[in-house]
C-alpha cells in the first residue's frame, strides 16, 4: 500500500470526498424538505391545532412507547397509521372520538397487559392530539406499514 | 503518564461509570417491564420514563468517555499539557450536573416541552450541553494548536467539531411531523453513523499504536482510509431513514446503496486493529486493554456492520422497519462501537492513570467475555422476536398486540441476558477501580520473558 497511495493523497482524499458527499447530501436535504413541505405531506391542512397536538405527542414523550411512522419506542403499537385503522377514511368523527376515548381510559390495568399511563389531557389537549394523528395519516409514506389482510 | 493534565482524564472516566450503573440499571428495569408489565405502578415509573434515561445515560456517559480520551490521549499526541485544566473541570461539572438533573428530572416527568427520541433534555439542559461542548472545542483546539499536530489528533477533533455542530439540530423542531424526522436525524445518524465513527478510528487508531509498536505513518494512513470509507457511506446512508417519513422515493436507492457501504469502514477497523497486533513486535502488558480493542473492532463489524446490513436495503426495511430487529440492531452496535471503544481506553489508560502495573487484568477479562456474552444473547434474542413480529405483523397481518403476545418467549431471555450484562459491568467497574495485591490467576513469569525476546 505503501507506494500506491501516501498518507498525504489518503488525507487529501479524505477531506475532499467527505466534502463531496456532504455537498451532495445537504442538496438533498434542501430537495426533500421542498419535497415534503409540497408534495409528501398535507401541508396546507397543518392548522395551528395539529401543530398544537404534535406539541402534546412531544411534551408527553408518548414517542417512548409508540413508533410514529415506524420511529420511536418498540413496546407499543404504531400511530402514524391509527386514524386509518380506526375507521378515520370514511368515518373521520368516529376515529377522533375513538382516539379521545383511548386516552381517557388509560390506564387499563389488565393484568399480563402492557399499561399506558393517564395523561389527564384537557378536551382542548386531546383534539389537538387526534387532529395531528389524522394529519399525519395523510402522509405519503411510500406505501409503509404494510397492512395485510388478516389471513383467517 | 507522560503529562499531569492526563489525569483529567479520570474524572470524566468516574463520571462515566457511574452514569453507565444508571443506564443499565434502568435497561434492566425496561426488560423487566416487558416480561411483567404490571410489576412496576404505571403513574410512579411508566416505560416512557425507563426509556428515556435508558437511552440518554448512555449517550451522556458515552460522550463522557469521549471526552475523557480527548483529555487523556491528546497530550501525548500534541507533546503538551491541556490548554486549561480549569476550564476542563469546569466544563465536567456543567455537562455532569446537567445530565444528573436531567436524569432526576425525568424521573419527574420534568423533560422538554418540545422532546424528540434522544433529544428529551429540557431547553436549558441542551443549552449546558451546548456551553460545555463549546468549553471542550476550545481547551482542546487550544492544545492541539499550540503542539504537534497528527493525524490523530486531527480526525478526533473533526469528530468532536462535528458532535458540536450536528447538535445544534436538535434545537430546530419544526411543526410539519416529516421535516421536523429529517432534521432529527441530521443529529442521530450523522452522530452514531458518522462523526462518532471518527472518534472511535482516531482512539483506536491511538491504542494500536501505543500497544503495537507499528509506525506511526502506516497506522495514520490506515486511519485516513477508514474514516474517508465511513463518511463517504454514512453521509449519504442517512437516506436509509427517510424511506417511510414522508421524504421523496430516490432515498430508498440512495440510502439501500449508500448505507450498504456503511459496513466497510467496520470491516476495515477489523482488518486494522488485527493486522496491527499481528504486525507489531511490542509485547505490550495490558492485555485486557488489546482484548477491548480486538473487541471493539469485531463486535461494532457484527453489531453496526452486520446486523445493519441486515435490515437497511429497502425492500426488507419495508418488512422490518419498527420492529424488534431495529432494537437488536441498536443493542449490539452502541456497544461494539462505542461502549468497547470507552471501556478499551480506559482499560488501558487507568493503570497509567494511577501509576501501576496493569493489574487486575484477569478479571478485566473476564467481564468482556461477561459483558459481551450478556449483549450478544439479548441481541440475537430480540432478532428472533423482531423476525417472529415482522412475520406476524408485517406478513400475516396480525395486529401488534395479538403479535407481540407470541413473544413472551425472547423477552424473557433478553431479561436473563440483561441480567448477565449488568454484572458484567460491575465487574468491569469493580477491575478497574479496586486494586488488589495479586491478579486472579497468576502469570507464567517464565513464558513471558521467553515469548518477550
Amino acid at each position: 500500500m505503501s507506494e500506491v497511495l501516501t498518507k498525504s493523497t489518503a488525507r487529501n482524499i479524505f477531506y475532499g470526498g467527505s466534502l463531496f458527499f456532504f455537498v451532495i447530501f445537504v442538496g438533498l436535504t434542501v430537495h426533500s424538505r421542498h419535497y415534503i413541505l409540497t408534495k409528501g405531506t398535507d401541508q396546507a391542512h397543518l392548522t395551528d391545532s395539529v401543530v398544537r397536538g404534535k406539541r402534546v405527542w412531544e411534551r408527553n414523550a408518548c414517542f417512548d412507547c409508540h413508533t410514529i411512522y415506524g420511529e420511536g419506542a418498540r413496546f407499543a403499537p404504531e400511530v402514524g397509521d391509527v386514524f386509518k385503522r380506526w375507521g378515520g377514511e370514511t368515518d373521520p368523527a368516529g376515529a377522533h372520538q375513538m382516539i379521545k376515548d383511548w386516552m381517557k381510559a388509560q390506564p387499563s390495568g389488565a393484568q399480563g397487559r402492557r399499561q399506558m399511563p393517564q395523561f389527564n389531557l384537557s378536551e382542548g389537549e386531546l383534539d389537538d392530539l387526534a387532529d395531528f394523528l389524522a394529519w399525519a395519516s395523510r402522509t405519503n409514506t411510500q406505501g409503509w406499514p404494510p397492512r395485510p389482510v388478516k389471513a383467517n | 503518564m507522560q503529562y499531569k493534565t492526563q489525569s483529567i482524564a479520570k474524572t470524566y472516566w468516574l463520571g462515566a461509570m457511574l452514569i453507565f450503573a444508571v443506564q443499565l440499571l434502568f435497561g434492566l428495569l425496561g426488560g423487566l417491564v416487558y416480561v411483567m408489565p404490571n410489576l412496576i405502578p404505571v403513574d410512579l415509573l411508566p416505560f416512557n420514563t425507563i426509556r428515556m434515561i435508558h437511552t440518554n445515560a448512555l449517550i451522556v456517559w458515552l460522550l463522557l468517555g469521549f471526552f475523557g480520551a480527548a483529555y487523556y490521549l491528546v497530550p501525548e499526541e500534541a507533546e503538551r499539557e491541556i490548554y486549561s485544566p480549569k476550564l476542563a473541570y469546569i466544563q465536567f461539572a456543567i455537562f455532569f450536573l446537567g445530565a444528573l438533573s436531567a436524569v432526576v428530572g425525568y424521573l419527574f416527568h420534568i423533560y422538554a416541552s418540545e422532546a424528540r427520541s434522544y433529544l428529551e433534555q429540557p431547553l436549558w439542559v441542551k443549552l449546558g450541553i451546548i456551553v460545555a461542548a463549546l468549553i471542550f472545542l476550545f481547551n482542546i483546539s487550544m492544545t492541539v494548536l499550540q503542539g504537534r499536530k497528527t493525524a490523530i489528533t486531527n480526525v478526533l477533533l473533526l469528530g468532536l467539531w462535528g458532535i458540536a455542530v450536528f447538535f445544534l439540530f436538535s434545537l430546530y423542531n419544526p411543526g410539519n411531523l416529516s421535516e421536523d424526522k429529517m432534521f432529527w436525524w441530521y443529529v442521530v445518524h450523522l452522530w452514531v453513523e458518522g462523526v462518532w465513527e471518527l472518534v472511535m478510528a482516531s482512539v483506536l487508531a491511538f491504542l494500536m499504536l501505543k500497544m503495537t509498536g507499528v509506525d506511526r505513518e502506516v497506522i495514520d494512513k490506515w486511519l485516513y482510509v477508514i474514516v474517508a470509507t465511513a463518511l463517504f457511506s454514512g453521509i449519504l446512508g442517512t437516506g436509509h431513514h427517510y424511506y417511510w417519513i414522508g421524504a421523496p422515493g430516490y432515498w430508498q436507492w440512495i440510502g439501500s446503496i449508500f448505507s450498504s457501504l456503511e459496513v466497510v469502514p467496520f470491516f476495515g477497523m477489523v482488518l486494522f486493529t488485527f493486522s496491527m497486533v499481528w504486525k507489531g513486535r511490542r509485547d505490550h502488558p495490558n492485555k485486557a486493554a488489546l482484548l477491548w480493542s480486538l473487541g471493539c473492532s469485531v463486535l461494532a463489524f457484527f453489531g453496526a456492520g452486520v446486523w445493519g446490513f441486515l435490515h437497511t436495503l429497502h425492500g426488507v426495511n419495508f418488512y422490518t422497519h419498527g420492529t424488534q430487529v431495529t432494537a437488536a440492531h441498536g443493542h449490539l452496535a452502541f456497544y461494539g462501537a462505542y461502549v468497547c471503544l470507552n471501556l478499551a481506553i480506559m482499560t488501558y489508560a487507568f493503570p497509567q492513570l494511577y501509576n501501576r502495573a496493569p493489574y487486575n487484568q484477569v478479571l478485566n477479562m473476564v467481564s468482556f467475555w461477561v459483558l459481551s456474552g450478556g449483549v450478544v444473547f439479548m441481541t440475537v434474542s430480540l432478532t428472533f422476536a423482531g423476525v417472529l413480529q415482522t412475520h406476524l405483523e408485517r406478513v400475516m397481518g396480525l395486529s401488534y398486540m395479538e403479535a407481540q403476545d407470541q413473544l413472551g418467549l425472547f423477552y424473557i431471555m433478553r431479561l436473563g441476558a440483561g441480567v448477565v450484562t449488568v454484572f458484567g459491568a460491575l465487574l468491569f467497574i469493580y477491575s478497574l477501580l479496586v486494586p488488589r495485591s495479586a491478579e486472579a490467576i497468576a502469570p507464567n513469569g517464565a513464558a513471558r520473558v521467553s515469548a518477550a525476546e
